[in-house]
C-alpha cells in the first residue's frame, strides 16, 4: 500500500455515483446503476475484483485477510483540512478478520504452484441452479463472463470420518445404499407431500397452523426418523442453527421457509441439462462472479479504477449531506450518491468539529451493528476426501462432531478441473457461524481432525510430509488457513454501505440487500429491467448450464 | 414426451399446419404417379426423401424407398461400394425423418431393414441410439431398436444388461428399460451365462433391486411390473406336472348302469353311474400341455388295448394345447373286478406351450368294479327329477373308513416324485417378499402392495405346502381383497374374482372343509351309501369358480345362487351329470360354453340368469361363432334337423344345445326364455324330457 504509483486524474470528476469496493453486493449495484443510465465510477484499492468475495493466489490470500485484520496504526496526513465548501471525513478500515493462523506443511510444493490457486476469500459458497443469483445472471447477461460446473453430491458427515449421501432427489434415493427400505420411503412421501403443497393440490395443503410452526416439529409430526429429519434440515434446507436446542438456536427454521428451501433445491436439480445436481461452482472461483458484474456493467460506461484506495469523504458544510470522496492520489471526485463497502468506517476529524447534522448521525454509522462472526478455513490436500469424485458438499449438522456444536458446519472440495488448484490438488472450504474466535477455531479443527491428517507444527521440513496420504488414509493437509470473519450487516443510512460475505451457502441474501440498497439510492429506477433484445440468442435458459 | 400438457394451436400456428398441407398434398400426388410407374431416379427419390422428411408416417415412400433400393442393388453395374452409398444414403433419410419424429414406425422399421442388408457400419447406430434415448428414455421404439442392433452386433446380454442398469438409476419410471432388463435376464438364465446359472443366484437380487424403486415410489407402476414378473419367474415351474388325476391313485371305482342298490362297500365318491358303457380318465396339468397321446400315456388293464384309448384335450378352442385331458376307458358289461395303471410321460413328447419337457414320469393305478343290474325305471326318474331345494339335501356324514378322493391327494405317488422340484430358495424368496410388504403397508395406504400381498401370500402358500394342500394364510388374503374392493371401487370386479378363486380354493383345500359342502339328495327310496354325493357351492356370491383339480370326482354340482358371469374350465369336470347354475349373473348363451364337453351331463339349471337382457353380447367374439369355420361346417350338416326354425335367430342356442344330451333343463327367469326359443329348444335337444319342470311329450 506504499508504494502506490503516480494516478492519472481521473476525468470527468462528477458522477451520478460513486462505489467503493469490487464485491458482489457492489458490484452488482455498479452494473444495474449503469445499466438505469447512471454515471458510475467503481473504485477498488485492490489490483484485483472482488474485495471480500474474491478469489486469490495462495501467496495473495495471507496479506488480503491480515490487511483487513488491523486497523491502521495513524490516520493518513494529507486528509485532514477542510476546504471552503466541505468537510472532509476520514475513512480509516475496519478490522474484519481475526484470529488469522496459516500453517503451510510443505512450502516448497505450494510456492511453485502458488499462482495456480484462486482461494476464495468467503468460501464455502455455492449457487443453486434455481436461486436468485442464478436468475439475476441470466436476467443480465453476466452468463457470457461465466462457466460454471456442477457439484457432484451433498454429503452428511460424521465424527467417524463416514459422510452419508444426501438422497435429494427421487433419483438419489432409489439409488441410495445406506438408507433401509422404509426410510426411502418415509423420505419420498415426504418430498412428494411438499411437491404436492407447492403444485396447490388441495389434498395435500400443508396446513397455516403447521407452515408458521417450527419446520422441525412438522418434520417430527411427519414421523421422520432423527437421520432423514437431519439430512432435511442441514443438508438441504441447510439451517444453519441447531434445530432441537431451543436454547442455542438462534435462528429457527418455520416451516414454511423450510418448505422454501425444499422447493428451491427441488427447482434445482435438473434445470440444466448438463448439472446433476442442485448445485453450481464458477469455473476460477467465486471471484468471478463480482467480476461478470464489474464486466457488465462496464459494458455499460461504468469506468473502473483499480489499486485505488479513497481516503476521505466531502459532506456539504452546512446540511452535512455527502458530496464526494477525497482519492489517495489527491483528486477530489463528486457525485450525487456514495456506496461503500465495509471495509470502511468514518472517523471524525480530529480538531475540527463537524457539521452539526453530522454529529447526530455519525454515531450511527460508525457502530456497525455486530452480527456475530463466521469461522472460516481453507485446506489444501493432495488427495480427494472421497475417492472418485472431485466436487461435493459435505455438511455437518449440530453436534455431530462433539456434543457443543451450536452450528452447522460446512466442507466443500473443489478439485482442480475448477480451476481453482493445480492438478492433482484439492482446495477444501470450511465455514461455520460461531460467537467468538476460539468456538470458531473449535468448529474448524473438529472437521479437519476428522477427516484430515495435520502434521506435527514442527515437521515442517519433513519430506514424508508430502505423501499424499498417511497410515490412517486420510489426506494430508499441506496448506491450511483459518479465519473468523466478522458478519457485518448492510446498512441503508447517511451512507450505504454493503454487508460482509453472510453464512449462508449462496448469494441470496446479498442480492436481496444489493436490490434493496438500489432502491434505495433510485427508488425511481428499475433494477435491471427485462430487456429482451439485449442479448438475442440468450433465451434465459441452457446458455448458463455449466459445461459438460 | 412425458409429463407436457398439450396448448391449444395459435391462430398463426393453424395457418402454417394449412399451409403445410398444402405443400404435402402436392408433393403427394407427384410421388404417387412416380411411385405408379416405377420410376427410380434421382429426383424421384429425392422427391420421397422430402416427403418422408415433412411426413415421416408415410410408409408409401417408404416402401417406394426400399424398391428403389432393392432396382439400384440390382443393377448390372452395382458393386459394393455404390451399393453401401446407396444404403447410407438411406440411413441419413431416416435419420431427418426420425428427427421430425422420433416415434415414426415407418422410420424406424426403414432403418432395421437397411441395417440387415448388412452393408452399413453399426457403431455409428449405437451412437445414434445413445442421442435419442437420451432426448426421451422411455421411447419403446429407439429400446426396440436397440434390442435389434445388440443382436445384430452381437452385443453381450451383460454389458446390455448394464446398460438398463445405467438408465434405470437415471430414472427408475423407465418401463421400457425394466422390460428390457427381464428380456436379457430371461436371456442369460435359458443360456445358464456365467453368472446367471440359475434363477436362484439371480433373482433374490432382482428382488433387492425392485425394491428399492417400490418403497422410493410405489406411485410409480413400472416397479409393480417388473415385480410381478420376478413373482411370476419364482412360482412358475418350467416343467410341466401331473397335477391330479380321476380316477384318483389307489381308489376303487365302482361303475354301475344305474343306481346300485347292494353297494354298501364303496364310497359315494368313486361310485359312478354310467349309461354309455365307458368312463372318461381325467389327466389335470399344471399348465396347458401337447402331445397327450396313447403313446405318451400308456394305459394297462385286461378288459382294454392301450391303442383304442383316445386322449382329447378339453379346451374351448379347438386348440391340441389344453391344460386338461381327457380319454374314455369302456368296460365291459359282464362282472368285472380289474386294476387299471395308466403311465404317465415315460416318452418325451408331452411339452408345455413354453416348450418345457414333461419330465416326471409318473404312475397312478386304479381298481374298476363293474356291477350290471337289472333296471329299475321308477328309480331312474328320480335322478333325473333332481329338484335344487334347500330340504331335498342333508349333509353327508362321511363313515369313518372310507376313502374320499380328496383325501387321497395327500398320498398320491405322482405328487411325491416331484417334491425335488420345490426347492427352497423360491419359498425363502416369498417369504422375505412377505415380510417386505406387511412393511410397506404399515408405512402407508397402498392399494398396489396389498394385491401384491395377496398374491404373494397366495403364492406362498401353494409352494411351501404344496402337497398338504394347507392354505395358512387365505383368511388374511381373502379380507385383503375384502379391503381392496372397498378401497378401490373401478377394479371391484377383479377383486370379486380374485376373492372368490381364493375361496374356493380354501373350501377345497382340506377334506373337513370339503366334507362340509358335501350333501346326499333326501331319497327315501334308499340308504345313502353308493349314492353320489352332491357338492354345494351356493351363496357363496362366487364370481368366478377354480380348483377343478380337487373336483374332478363330483357328478352334482349346485352352483346356484351366485354371482357367476363365467363357468371357465368347468369342461374339467367329466364326470358331471347334474349341475344348476340358476340364479346367477350369466348373460349370454356363450358363456355356457364349458358345457359343450360335458358329455355326461344331463339335468341342467340355468334359470334366473341375465341370459338375453343384454342386446350385445360381448363375450361372444371371444369364443367360436358361425363365421368360423369349425361352427359353420357343424351349422352346415344339420341344417336339415331344424329347417323350419328361423336358425339365424338362434344359432348360439344350436351351437351351445345341439350335443348336449339334456334330459332335463330350467331356463326360466332368462329374457330370452320365451315360447317360440323354448320350442327351438325342444327341436334341438330330442332328448329332453322336461323343461323348465314341465314333462315334454
Amino acid at each position: 500500500m506504499d508504494d502506490i504509483p503516480p494516478y492519472p486524474p481521473i476525468d470527468p470528476t462528477t458522477f451520478d455515483l460513486i462505489v467503493i469496493g469490487t464485491g458482489l453486493p457492489e458490484s452488482i449495484i455498479a452494473a444495474a446503476a449503469s445499466t438505469a443510465s447512471k454515471s458510475v465510477l467503481h473504485l477498488d484499492p485492490n489490483p484485483f475484483y472482488g474485495s471480500h468475495f474474491s478469489s486469490l493466489p495462495l501467496a495473495d490470500l495471507p496479506s488480503f485477510l491480515s490487511t483487513h485484520s488491523t486497523s491502521p496504526s495513524s490516520p493518513r496526513p494529507h486528509s485532514s483540512e477542510d476546504s471552503n465548501e466541505f468537510s472532509v471525513l476520514d475513512l480509516s478500515t475496519r478490522p474484519l478478520y481475526s484470529s488469522i493462523d496459516i500453517s503451510c506443511f510443505s512450502p516448497d510444493l505450494l510456492d511453485q504452484n502458488s499462482r495456480k490457486f484462486n482461494l476464495d476469500v468467503a468460501g464455502p459458497r455455492v449457487f443453486f441452479c434455481a436461486d436468485k443469483s442464478i436468475e439475476l445472471i441470466l436476467n443480465t447477461g453476466a452468463n457470457q463472463y461465466m462457466e460454471f460446473k456442477s457439484i457432484d453430491a451433498t454429503f452428511v458427515g460424521d465424527n467417524k470420518g463416514n459422510l452419508l449421501n444426501v438422497p435429494d432427489s427421487r433419483a438419489a434415493i432409489f439409488k441410495d445404499k445406506s438408507m433401509g427400505l422404509k426410510e426411502k420411503n418415509q423420505l419420498m412421501r415426504f418430498f412428494k407431500l411438499v411437491q404436492g403443497h407447492l403444485a396447490g393440490e388441495l389434498d395435500v395443503k400443508i396446513s397455516d397452523e403447521d407452515l408458521q410452526s417450527p419446520f422441525v416439529d412438522f418434520l417430527n409430526k411427519m414421523g421422520l426418523p432423527p437421520k432423514i429429519k437431519s439430512f432435511i434440515l442441514y443438508a438441504i434446507a441447510m439451517a444453519d442453527y441447531d434445530q432441537e436446542d431451543t436454547g442455542v438456536c438462534r435462528d429457527l427454521l418455520k416451516t414454511k421457509d423450510g418448505i422454501d428451501q425444499l422447493a428451491l433445491y427441488n427447482a434445482s436439480i435438473g434445470r440444466f441439462q448438463n448439472a446433476s445436481g442442485a448445485l453450481l461452482y464458477p469455473i476460477y472461483g467465486q471471484g468471478e462472479l463480482s467480476q461478470a458484474f464489474c464486466r457488465r456493467a462496464a459494458v455499460k460506461g461504468c469506468i473502473y479504477v483499480l489499486r485505488m484506495p479513497v481516503t476521505a469523504l466531502l459532506v456539504d458544510k452546512d446540511s452535512g449531506c455527502y458530496k464526494g470522496v477525497r482519492l489517495a492520489s489527491g483528486q477530489d471526485i463528486f457525485s450525487q450518491k456514495l456506496i461503500l463497502d465495509p471495509t470502511f468506517k468514518v472517523t471524525l476529524p480530529s480538531g475540527s468539529s463537524p457539521p452539526p447534522p453530522l454529529q447526530a448521525k455519525l454515531p450511527f454509522f460508525s457502530q456497525k451493528d455486530d452480527r456475530g462472526k463466521i469461522a472460516r478455513g481453507i485446506c489444501i490436500t493432495a488427495t480427494s476426501l472421497k475417492p472418485d469424485m472431485s466436487n461435493f458438499l459435505v455438511v455437518y449438522p449440530p453436534r455431530s462432531l462433539f456434543p457443543e456444536q451450536a452450528t452447522s458446519i460446512r466442507l466443500l472440495q473443489i478439485a482442480s478441473n475448477l480451476a481453482v488448484c493445480p492438478p492433482g490438488m484439492f482446495v477444501l472450504y470450511i465455514s461455520a457461524l460461531c460467537d467468538g474466535d476460539d468456538q470458531g477455531k473449535k468448529l474448524i479443527h473438529a472437521v479437519m481432525n476428522t477427516l484430515l491428517t495435520v502434521p506435527p507444527i514442527n515437521s515442517e521440513s519433513n519430506a514424508a510430509v508430502q505423501s499424499e496420504t498417511t497410515e490412517s488414509g486420510k489426506p494430508t493437509l499441506l496448506w491450511s488457513a483459518l479465519y473468523n470473519q466478522d458478519l457485518t450487516l448492510g446498512q441503508v443510512d447517511f451512507i450505504c454501505s454493503t454487508p460482509m460475505p453472510d453464512g449462508k451457502l449462496n448469494n441470496d441474501y446479498l442480492i436481496d440487500v444489493a436490490v434493496k440498497l438500489f432502491k434505495k439510492i433510485y427508488p425511481e429506477d428499475e433494477f435491471f429491467p427485462q430487456t429482451s433484445s439485449e442479448n438475442p440468442e440468450d433465451d434465459g435458459d441452457g446458455d448458463v448450464s455449466p459445461e459438460t | 414426451m412425458h409429463g407436457r400438457p398439450r396448448k391449444a394451436p395459435k391462430p398463426e400456428d393453424e395457418a402454417a399446419s394449412t399451409a403445410k398441407a398444402q405443400k404435402l398434398r402436392a408433393l403427394q400426388t407427384q410421388f404417387f404417379s412416380f411411385h405408379h410407374s416405377k420410376i427410380y431416379t434421382k429426383e424421384t427419390v429425392e422427391l420421397s426423401a422430402k416427403l418422408l422428411e415433412i411426413n415421416p408416417e408415410s410408409y408409401t415412400a417408404w416402401n417406394y424407398r426400399k424398391l428403389a433400393v432393392e432396382h439400384y442393388l440390382s443393377q448390372p453395374d452395382c458393386n459394393p461400394d455404390t451399393a453401401k452409398s446407396v444404403l447410407d444414403d438411406e440411413l441419413r433419410v431416416v435419420e431427418s425423418a426420425l428427427r421430425q419424429n422420433f416415434k415414426s414406425y415407418g422410420a424406424w422399421h426403414h432403418r432395421k431393414w437397411v441395417l440387415s442388408k448388412g452393408h452399413s457400419s453399426i457403431d455409428h447406430e449405437l451412437r445414434l441410439l445413445d442421442k435419442f434415448q437420451k432426448a426421451d428414455f422411455r421411447n419403446f421404439h429407439a429400446w426396440n431398436y436397440r434390442r435389434f442392433v445388440a443382436e445384430l452386433m452381437n452385443r453381450s446380454e451383460k454389458d446390455e444388461l448394464k446398460y438398463t442398469e445405467d438408465m434405470i438409476y437415471t430414472n427408475f419410471s423407465n418401463y421400457s428399460a425394466w422390460h428390457n432388463r427381464s428380456v436379457l435376464l430371461s436371456a442369460l438364465l435359458e443360456k445358464k451365462a456365467e453368472g446367471f446359472l440359475s434363477k436362484e443366484n439371480v433373482l433374490p437380487e432382482e428382488y433387492d433391486f425392485i425394491h428399492q424403486a417400490i418403497f422410493t415410489d410405489p406411485d410409480d407402476q413400472s416397479g409393480w411390473f417388473y415385480h410381478l414378473w420376478l413373482l411370476d419367474q419364482t412360482v412358475t415351474t418350467d416343467h410341466p406336472l401331473l397335477v391330479s388325476t380321476w380316477p384318483a391313485h389307489g381308489s376303487d371305482v365302482l361303475l354301475v348302469e344305474d343306481r346300485c342298490q347292494n353297494s354298501s362297500s364303496f364310497s359315494p365318491f368313486t361310485t359312478l353311474l354310467s349309461d354309455s358303457g365307458s368312463f372318461p380318465i381325467v389327466l389335470y396339468f399344471n399348465q396347458p400341455v401337447e402331445g397327450v397321446s396313447s403313446s405318451t400315456v400308456v394305459m394297462e388293464c385286461r378288459f382294454n388295448k392301450n391303442e383304442d384309448l383316445l386322449w382329447e384335450p378339453l379346451s374351448v378352442s379347438n386348440l391340441q394345447t389344453a391344460q386338461v385331458w381327457v380319454a374314455h376307458l369302456k368296460f365291459p358289461t359282464s362282472e368285472l373286478d380289474s386294476s387299471v395303471k395308466i403311465s404317465v410321460g415315460y416318452t418325451k413328447e408331452i411339452i408345455s406351450t413354453r416348450g418345457s419337457l414333461y419330465s416326471h414320469p409318473s404312475t397312478f393305478s386304479f381298481k374298476v368294479h363293474v356291477q350290471p343290474v337289472e333296471r329299475d325305471s321308477s328309480q331312474v326318474s328320480v335322478a333325473e327329477n333332481i329338484l335344487w331345494r334347500e330340504e331335498n339335501f342333508k349333509v353327508y356324514r362321511a363313515q369313518s373308513e372310507e376313502s374320499i378322493p380328496i383325501a387321497s391327494f395327500d398320498h398320491l405317488s405322482i405328487r411325491n416324485d416331484h417334491e425335488s422340484t420345490a426347492s427352497n430358495w423360491q419359498t425363502e424368496a416369498l417369504a422375505k417378499e412377505v415380510e417386505c410388504f406387511r412393511e410397506l403397508l404399515s408405512l402407508m395406504d397402498c392399494k398396489i402392495g396389498k394385491l401384491t400381498l395377496a398374491r404373494l401370500l397366495m403364492a406362498y402358500d401353494a409352494m411351501s405346502f404344496p402337497f398338504a394342500n394347507k392354505l395358512v394364510h387365505s383368511e388374511e388374503v381373502l379380507e385383503l381383497y375384502n379391503d381392496l374392493m372397498k378401497l378401490d371401487p373401478t377394479h371391484h370386479r377383479y377383486y370379486k374374482d380374485e376373492h372368490s378363486l381364493v375361496l374356493l380354493q380354501k373350501m377345497t383345500s382340506s377334506k373337513e372343509s370339503l366334507l362340509q359342502h358335501c350333501f346326499q339328495y333326501k331319497d327315501s327310496v334308499s340308504s345313502a351309501i353308493g349314492k353320489p354325493i352332491c357338492l354345494r357351492l351356493n351363496n357363496l356370491s362366487l364370481s368366478r369358480i377354480r380348483a377343478f383339480e380337487r373336483l374332478l370326482w363330483v357328478q352334482i354340482l349346485d352352483l346356484s345362487h351366485n354371482e357367476l358371469e363365467s363357468i371357465e374350465g368347468l369342461e374339467a369336470m367329466q364326470l358331471l351329470s347334474r349341475l344348476s347354475l340358476g340364479n346367477n349373473k350369466l348373460r349370454s348363451l356363450t358363456a355356457l360354453e364349458p358345457l359343450r364337453k360335458l358329455k355326461s351331463l344331463r339335468v341342467l339349471d340355468i334359470s334366473y340368469n341375465q341370459i338375453g337382457d343384454h342386446s350385445i353380447d360381448t363375450t361372444r367374439y371371444l369364443c367360436s361363432s358361425p363365421l368360423s369355420h369349425s361352427v359353420g361346417s357343424e351349422l352346415n350338416n344339420d341344417e336339415s334337423v331344424i329347417n323350419n326354425v328361423a336358425l339365424i335367430n338362434y344359432w348360439e342356442a344350436f351351437y351351445m344345445f345341439k350335443d348336449l344330451n339334456l334330459n332335463r333343463l330350467d331356463i326360466v327367469g332368462n329374457t330370452i326364455a320365451d315360447e317360440k326359443f323354448k320350442s327351438v329348444l325342444v327341436r334341438i335337444m330330442p332328448s329332453l324330457k322336461r323343461l323348465d319342470g314341465e314333462l315334454l311329450d
